[in-house]
């Protein structure tokens, strides 16, 4: 049921004239986790890291970059996404909201 | 795959990720319209790129160095929602170097004045804006994201552009009369970008149906009349169109005529920078082939390196 | 309105000399615009170009200031003729290809972090302003030619042989970088200058290990290209002086 293992960004690993595909990883400020800011191409991780560098953080959008190979990505695939994510569909006691409370009761 | 649950699906506003099943016609219309995008911002650097060492003060110069700069990132943004397609850029590359895959028209026309910078910048972004900001709520969740970090950094070349047109249109009566100029080039190219009337655009409403596109051509093209004829009136500038009115019931503005002609003459390939456009486009990816080689043997044999260390 | 004093027009003249290396070599890097092997590094070239672009306003206005005459950043830019441009003619000397450039780049960028380190300590406080916001931009741009010279001349067999032809002909022009007049000893001695004597011990040692780990051999040659300090050029600069000014020049007086 589960396809093969394709990259997150989806494309098979062809390189492009031998630089292969980077998924790059922007932490906006400190105190912010690193969040996915797209991909690039690079021929290794040193230059993946100073393209994404120049690419994504033109306008300070940064202030610390991670780059991973796309293809080194494992990422849960849609066909499982039923029985992946599903079953914590009903399970509304985990959540705050799912508790009653008497107004007059504070700091709960 | 069920098209018709899929198509209730983008009707409802659910996005569409990269490994998601998806009808085969859409992935098609995807790559191509994110490619030629991709495309167009690429060939783009070409017509203002061409003034940067020539920009008439330092300030002008930092600004169209930072935009050209800018639209080399929006194509690598937009050739990186392609390849979630599966779609790879080199494959892209080749097509569109081998003219197989187009890109926007507006780049065929001669940029031979510092104003028609000026123009490119108000007109030119101000169109690709109009168009675009619908794109951020297009179902394909990449090519969405992609034209959110686009649309926030086109909101300056416009403005630059903009900026650069006022001081020009009150400036010299050499500087207006370059500006008159400039806006009577490319005003009606810049509404041509639009596309082909939607009576005459075959594509429009299957792209509706299936939320990569938002708006018809039309729609867009009067959107964007309406917001750059005052622009214009500020301006002092007339805009070249004879029949151009203010319809006074609607509000609208109507224009004259597009001769869309022109337009199939410049899509043929047959406007007046086509050939040296994509030349000098060929001729940077040929002539730069050695580093790409060198880049990629350095790693591979780095690579091979650790692997004997490890 | 203060006067002008000696020290000023010093000051002045050391500032242009700064500038105009880092205006002419951003004019330069310009053109590579939508011309470079990838597209990664049409982004990666024109980022270093506003680096400089940046550092030149910010050099020529203080000269400009300096020099007392109302000269703003665009008068020195656009309106000095060729005599009067004062660039080491390292970084006018045309592109080349790719390897050329990146030759180029690593050594006025091998030469630029250890002149921006000590100009940080310059008692000129204006200048040292301007070298604490240079002095981040030029570690990069050093890491950039670097990260380039290794992977060209670690390459394939054509990028070695690129790369070191490109460094055999701008090589000669190095020797620039590195020579003192008259001025550059009064604001030596009164500590606003970097001295050419400790810049030229790091940069060597920087380049030479660069080349080292690119496979490539430092050139040897004999001759040492001089004049740029006073006005003198190469025959390629003339077009990019016309290029670069032409523009301002024929509309004289208006803005833009």
């Amino acid at each position: 049921m589960s396809q093969p293992q394709r990259p997150l960004s989806g494309s098979p690993q062809r390189p492009l004239s031998g630089s292969p595909l980077w998924e790059v990883f922007v932490r906006s400020r400190r105190g912010l986790s690193h969040t996915h800011a797209g991909s690039l191409h690079a021929p290794d991780a040193h230059m993946a890291l100073r393209n994404a560098r120049d690419l994504y953080t033109r306008r300070q959008e940064g202030v610390s970059i991670w780059v991973v190979r796309a293809g080194d990505v494992v990422a849960s695939s849609p066909d499982e996404k039923d029985a992946f994510f599903d079953p914590a569909g009903d399970k509304p006691y985990r959540h705050p909201t799912f508790y009653e409370v008497p107004d007059e009761v504070q700091h709960l | 795959m069920d098209e018709q649950a899929f198509t209730a699906r983008v009707t409802g506003d659910d996005r569409v990720e990269p490994r998601d099943e998806m009808p085969d016609g859409y992935r098609r219309t995807l790559v191509r319209q994110i490619a030629q995008h991709a495309h167009s911002e690429i060939i783009g650097m070409q017509p203002e790129g061409n003034w940067i060492t020539r920009a008439p003060s330092l300030r002008r110069k930092a600004i169209l160095v930072a935009k050209v700069q800018d639209e080399a990132g929006h194509g690598l943004y937009l050739y990186s929602a392609a390849e979630t397609l599966g779609a790879d850029r080199d494959e892209l590359l080749d097509l569109l170097h081998t003219g197989r895959q187009k890109y926007s028209t507006i780049f065929n026309y001669p940029a031979t004045s510092w104003a028609d910078v000026a123009a490119i910048g108000w007109l030119v972004d101000g169109a690709a804006i109009v168009n675009q900001v619908p794109l951020t709520r297009c179902s394909y969740g990449p090519y969405a994201r992609a034209m959110v970090r686009i649309c926030k950094e086109e909101s300056f070349h416009q403005r630059q552009g903009f900026e650069a047109m006022a001081v020009l249109a009150a400036g010299s009566p050499a500087q207006r009369r370059m500006a008159q100029e400039a806006l009577d080039r490319w005003w009606w190219p810049a509404l041509m970008m639009f596309g082909p009337s939607d009576v005459d655009s075959p594509n429009s409403a299957q792209s509706m149906a299936w939320g990569i596109k938002r708006f018809s051509n039309d729609e867009l093209r009067q959107r964007f009349v309406d917001a750059t004829v005052p622009q214009a009136e500020f301006l002092g500038l007339v805009v070249p169109d004879p029949d151009l009115r203010r319809d006074e019931e609607t509000g609208h503005y109507r224009t004259g005529q597009i001769d869309w002609s022109e337009f199939a003459t410049v899509m043929r390939g047959d406007g007046p920078c086509n050939r040296e456009r994509l030349a000098r486009r060929v001729a940077a990816h040929d002539d730069g082939g050695w580093v790409r080689e060198a880049a990629a043997a350095y790693a591979a044999k780095h690579a091979a390196a650790r692997a004997v260390a490890a | 309105m203060t006067t002008t004093t000696e020290v000023d027009l010093d000051v002045a003249t050391y500032c242009l000399r700064l500038g105009d290396d880092a205006l002419v070599l951003a004019q330069r890097l310009c053109e590579w615009a939508a011309r470079s092997p990838q597209l990664e590094e049409d982004v990666a070239l024109l980022n270093l170009a506003l680096d400089l672009l940046g550092q030149a306003r910010s050099l020529l206005t203080l000269a400009g200031v300096r020099e007392g005459r109302g000269r703003d950043e665009d008068a020195l830019a656009f309106l000095r003729d060729e005599p009067d441009v004062v660039n080491l003619q390292l970084v006018e000397l045309e592109n080349g290809d790719f390897g050329r450039t990146m030759a180029r780049q690593l050594l006025v960028a091998a030469y630029a972090v250890p002149l921006w380190q000590a100009l940080c300590a310059s008692t000129d406080a204006d200048l040292a302003a301007i070298a604490g916001k240079a002095v981040k931009e030029v570690a990069y741009h050093l890491d950039h030619a670097r990260s380039w010279v290794v992977r060209l001349g670690d390459g394939t067999e054509e990028s070695h042989r690129r790369v070191q032809a490109g460094f055999d002909e701008v090589w000669p022009y190095g020797f620039e970088l590195f020579e003192v007049d008259p001025l550059l000893e009064r604001l030596i001695a009164r500590g606003v200058a970097a001295d050419p004597a400790a810049l030229q011990q790091v940069w060597r040692a920087t380049v030479e290990e660069v080349l080292a780990e690119a496979t490539l051999v430092v050139p040897e040659t004999g001759w040492r290209p001089t004049g740029g300090r006073s006005g003198a050029h190469t025959e390629a600069f003339g077009y990019l002086l016309a290029e670069l000014q032409h523009l301002h020049r024929s509309h004289p007086g208006v803005s833009w």
